[in-house]
């Protein structure tokens, strides 16, 4: 089904939608973390851990950027997103017990390309030009972001198709 | 930083609880949770005022990963417990929380009355057509053909129809929401908090573990193409022909909800005494 | 009590014959004298137009049983009347009225050697316009029971109110009738005069006043399923609940009915479910769900013959076991044993208050003849049980609903309540709630439900102990009535015995139970069960000095005060 984001007609809106962005992920990443710990897969515990201090640093960097526009507020007003997640957020029906950091990087690697295409769609739509303007700069840190993620992709290579094999059964509780 | 103070009033958080779900990662409820605590926060409602209640089974875990007061009965009687809550306390917002088998095997026969006799709660179904507690085996939801220990070669008995039994029962509003849209799911559940009577939610949310087949769902749904009906022929014309992936709310009734008298509280008790003296 | 200061009379009749209608005519009118009495009722399998009996004792102190024999049987007809052959015994003393056009007198009656003898009540009838036969037995009994006609009289127009001025008019004339017919009869012996009445007079069955019990103890909530013999509780309940503030809910099933009840008290209100052994069966697992959640509940056992469905309509005590040891796990929880009619009112109110105070299932072991007999009694005192439940409102850190305290019972919290939330679960949980499944809290929450329900002081309620003897005999239930009579006989041939009753079976108190045996060099053992399940409870939980005898049979039949009497007298030592 089709994502369908806020209303953006204002300035406030866009930065208000860009710090959300980066807020629900954080979020979503501390909630997978949490998951890893239980399912005791300390290596992507830390990997979600970092993700989500790198998205709540691009959170602060829009909030500055905002100046005086309380976004912090504003986010909390503008409308979710009406179907699934919002942009960055890691889909959680792709977490597996077993995952790899390279499986959290795609995850990661989807939400800075759909936060990407979110703001290249402002760009194109908005009839504001300093919304247009501020949407470009969006859209080159998501770009940016892309690329990072990329980098860091090459630093942990896909796994073996084996990835998620357990020679254990579940357990029944 | 300012991440924390979005999260602090950023009101879902406010109705989750410290305590860590056990669902395996991917697991559907992961969002249904999700979905509740928005649309708590949507509806403004203190937390100290809901109750969730839950028989056994994966998604009946969720009670105590919610920041409400909850109640982890046991297997197939949570309307029953939600029952007799709601009528004595009908201050509170009851929220009942079940599976297909919970919900459809052992606790079938109130789900019937529950639907029939139409007291103002939600009751939410995570249906993913599996026990993955037990490891897997065949729920009222399932496929014939589904191919497990239990029933090697597949059970080859129909599944049931959870929308048409609670409609023919006497549900006053039903829906059906797939986990992987916690932010429909949420404003559906919203809805049927607020409406009157019993609200039935029956959610898909796939099992990673023991369908991963299910993970196909996310690109089978599609919201359902009509408006809702208030009028159970065509609900029911309508539940009975779709391909069990129209998202949306399907019916919404106008039957009045069931609140017994109370009468007066303070009534002298030895008026209750006189038809034994003589 | 013996069997010459207590009077009897059974009346039979098939097919609507109205046999009960009389029945509950007498108790009423005899109560109003002055006298107190038992009617139980005995019935056929059929729904409607099946063979009954109206069994009634009447005397001028508390009765709490059946017979040995009655003085006087009335049949108005004799159509399947062999079956309430061994539930209305009769013998040399007896008179047995019956119709000469009523069908062939069943023969046990006959063998008795009562005195046999025929009023033609149908023929009487008949002469009266639209007379029914059993007003005539009704004026037969009545004069033979020594009950006078205008207390009788008065009754009718009440009980006839609403069929017209021609049914009051022919019913008091075939009373008249039946007064006139009994001249000159005589039973073996008269009931002394009514004594003076001491307080307000009550008739009531031991399920009504198992129900006003609840009431009183601060039930405002049950759940209902159907079930013979317990239903009168629930349909008492239905309309007295709203008028206290409270209300009933009818459940699907059993299942439903205690699970709801259980959601019910978790939101803080007082609640009760009604049923009998079928019915038990199903709500074991709930129990467990209540004991293991610490949720008060109270659920009654109408004890009628099992296992499986059994027999309905008739009494037996073999439910204690699946009371007692029928939960999975380790699970204490709280059984109580009411002893007679006025009885069911204290225990049920008490079991409610205990189910309140220590946050745990209650069970209540009635049964089908205290439960179904209606009794003519001195109003029950009122008793000060109201159940209060220890509850936290404040919540300063991180509420730990099942805290390990002192006492056990750790304060709860009610939905609504800010900052206390927490989930109740069935689950093996921490202290906070949280399921667990480690050693640690486990044991730690098995020791606090433990010891919740042994540290609680009890008081003397927890058994009637009567009388001072070398003897115990020692019984429970509704058979304490019947105990109380053997002894009282037992004491006029020189044997001295000492009733022991305990009204609660569950937990056990070892020290109150071995101070009550104390030096007793003899036990016997009453109970209406096949297997002996009473005695095999007191053997695994109890040291029984001296020399044990049981006394157990199944139901139907109740075990009578003669026998207990007998087994006493012909224990030589």
């Amino acid at each position: 089904m089709k994502k369908q984001g806020p209303r953006i007609d204002t300035l406030t809106d866009l930065f208000a939608a860009a710090y959300r962005i980066e807020a629900d992920a954080v979020t979503r990443y501390e909630m997978l973390a949490e998951q890893m710990e239980t399912h005791n897969n300390q290596e992507l515990v830390k990997v979600f851990r970092d993700l989500a201090r790198a998205e709540g640093l691009h959170a602060e960097e829009i909030r500055r950027q905002a100046g005086d526009i309380d976004v912090v507020a504003h986010a909390q007003r503008i409308g979710g997103w009406q179907r699934g997640d919002s942009p960055e957020e890691a889909d959680l029906g792709t977490a597996h017990y077993m995952m790899t950091p390279w499986h959290a990087l795609q995850m990661a690697l989807a939400g800075e390309k759909r936060a990407l295409a979110f703001f290249e769609d402002i760009v194109k739509t908005a009839k504001d030009d300093k919304i247009k303007t501020m949407a470009a700069e969006f859209v080159e840190e998501e770009a940016e972001h892309v690329n990072l993620v990329h980098r860091l992709l090459r630093k942990y290579p896909a796994p073996a198709s084996t990835w998620a094999r357990d020679n254990d059964p579940p357990a029944s509780q | 930083m300012s991440v924390i103070n979005l999260q602090q009033s950023c009101k879902p958080a406010d109705y989750k609880s410290a305590v860590k779900p056990i669902w395996c990662p991917g697991c559907g409820d992961y969002h249904v949770l999700m979905s509740f605590t928005r649309a708590f926060a949507q509806l403004g409602l203190p937390p100290e005022q809901i109750a969730v209640i839950s028989g056994i089974g994966c998604s009946s875990r969720i009670p105590a990963y919610t920041n409400c007061y909850g109640f982890h009965g046991v297997h197939g009687r949570s309307l029953a417990v939600g029952a007799g809550l709601k009528v004595t306390r009908p201050d509170l917002t009851v929220i009942v929380a079940s599976g297909d088998g919970d919900g459809y095997s052992i606790g079938g026969n109130h789900f019937l009355h529950a639907c029939r006799r139409n007291i103002d709660m939600t009751y939410v179904v995570m249906d993913n057509r599996v026990y993955g507690m037990t490891k897997g085996q065949p729920s009222p939801t399932t496929e014939p053909d589904f191919d497990t220990a239990l029933s090697p070669g597949g059970t080859g008995v129909s599944p049931f129809h959870p929308l048409v039994i609670a409609l023919a029962s006497g549900a006053n509003f039903i829906a059906r929401c797939f986990s992987g849209e916690p932010n429909e799911t949420a404003d559906i559940l919203a809805e049927a908090i607020k409406h009157p009577g019993f609200s039935f939610v029956e959610i898909l949310s796939p099992c990673v573990t023991f369908r991963p087949d299910e993970k196909e769902w996310k690109n089978l749904i599609h919201p359902a193409p009509v408006a809702t009906t208030n009028d159970p022929a065509r609900a029911a014309r309508r539940i009975m022909t779709d391909d069990g992936f129209n998202i949306g709310i399907l019916y919404r009734g106008d039957r009045r909800p069931y609140s017994p008298e109370f009468g007066t509280q303070g009534v002298d008790l030895a008026e209750l005494e006189r038809e034994f003296e003589q | 009590m013996s069997q010459k200061t207590s009077l009897s009379v059974a009346i039979a009749g098939s097919g609507g014959a109205g046999a009960l209608t009389v029945g509950n005519l007498i108790l009423e009118a005899a109560s109003a004298s002055g006298w107190q009495g038992l009617l139980t009722r005995t019935v056929g399998p059929q729904i409607r137009g099946g063979e009954a009996a109206a069994l009634i004792r009447l005397s001028n102190e508390p009765i709490e049983c059946m017979p040995d024999q009655f003085e006087l049987l009335v049949g108005i007809d004799w159509l399947n009347a062999h079956r309430f052959g061994a539930e209305i015994p009769l013998g040399p003393n007896s008179l047995v009225i019956g119709d000469p056009r009523g069908g062939d007198r069943p023969e046990s009656f006959v063998k008795s050697g009562a005195k046999i003898l025929d009023i033609p009540m149908k023929e009487m009838a008949k002469a009266i316009p639209d007379g029914r036969p059993n007003m005539i037995a009704l004026g037969i009994a009545g004069r033979l029971m020594g009950i006078a006609e205008e207390m009788i009289d008065r009754l009718i127009e009440k009980q006839f109110a609403g069929k017209g001025q021609m049914a009051i008019d022919s019913s008091r004339a075939a009373l008249k009738a039946g007064y006139a017919a009994a001249a000159g009869l005589e039973l073996s012996h008269r009931l002394p005069p009514p004594s003076v009445k001491t307080g307000r007079r009550w008739l009531a069955s031991g399920n009504e006043t198992t129900a006003l019990g609840a009431i009183r103890g601060g039930i405002r909530f049950a759940a209902a399923y159907p079930i013979t013999p317990a239903t009168e509780i629930l349909e008492w309940l239905a309309p007295a609940l709203p008028k206290v503030g409270g209300t009933l809910l009818q459940a699907e099933d059993e299942l439903a009915a205690i699970n709801m009840i259980i959601g019910a008290s978790f939101g803080g209100t007082p609640s009760l479910t009604a049923t009998s052994g079928p019915g038990l069966s199903l709500m074991i697992e709930a129990l467990g769900l209540a004991t293991a959640a610490e949720i008060p509940i109270v659920v009654v056992d109408v004890m009628r013959g099992g296992p499986s469905t059994g027999i309905p309509t008739k009494s037996e005590q073999a439910d204690l076991n699946i009371a007692f040891y029928g939960l999975h796990g380790d699970a204490p929880h709280l059984v109580l044993a009411p002893q007679s009619v006025p009885d069911c009112l204290f225990t049920t109110q008490w079991a409610t208050y205990l189910a309140e105070t220590l946050q745990a299932p209650a069970i209540v072991l009635s049964d089908q003849f205290v439960g179904q007999t209606r009794a003519a009694i001195e109003r029950p005192a009122e008793v000060a049980f109201i159940g209060q439940r220890a509850r936290q409102t404040e919540f300063a850190e991180t509420y730990k609903r099942y805290a390990l305290v002192a006492n056990g019972v750790s304060p709860m919290a009610l939905p609504g309540a800010p900052g206390g939330q927490y989930t109740a679960d069935g689950l093996t949980h921490t202290e906070q709630g949280i399921p667990t499944s480690s050693s640690g809290d486990h044991q730690a929450q098995l020791d606090k439900r433990r010891d919740k329900l042994e540290r609680f002081a009890y008081g003397v309620h927890w058994a009637t102990i009567e009388g001072d003897g070398d003897i115990a005999v020692i019984t429970w239930g509704s058979l304490t009535g019947a105990v109380r009579e053997a002894i009282g006989r037992a004491a006029g041939d020189g044997i001295n015995a000492t009733l022991i009753s305990p009204r609660l079976l569950s937990p056990i108190l070892p020290e109150q139970f071995a101070a009550a045996v104390k030096g007793k060099s003899r036990i016997l053992i009453v109970e209406q069960t096949h297997g002996g399940q009473f005695y095999r409870y007191l053997r695994a939980h109890y040291d029984l000095p001296g020399e044990v005898r049981v006394l157990n049979r199944p139901g139907p039949l109740p075990i009578k005060p003669g026998e207990i009497h007998a087994a006493l007298k012909n224990w030589r030592t």
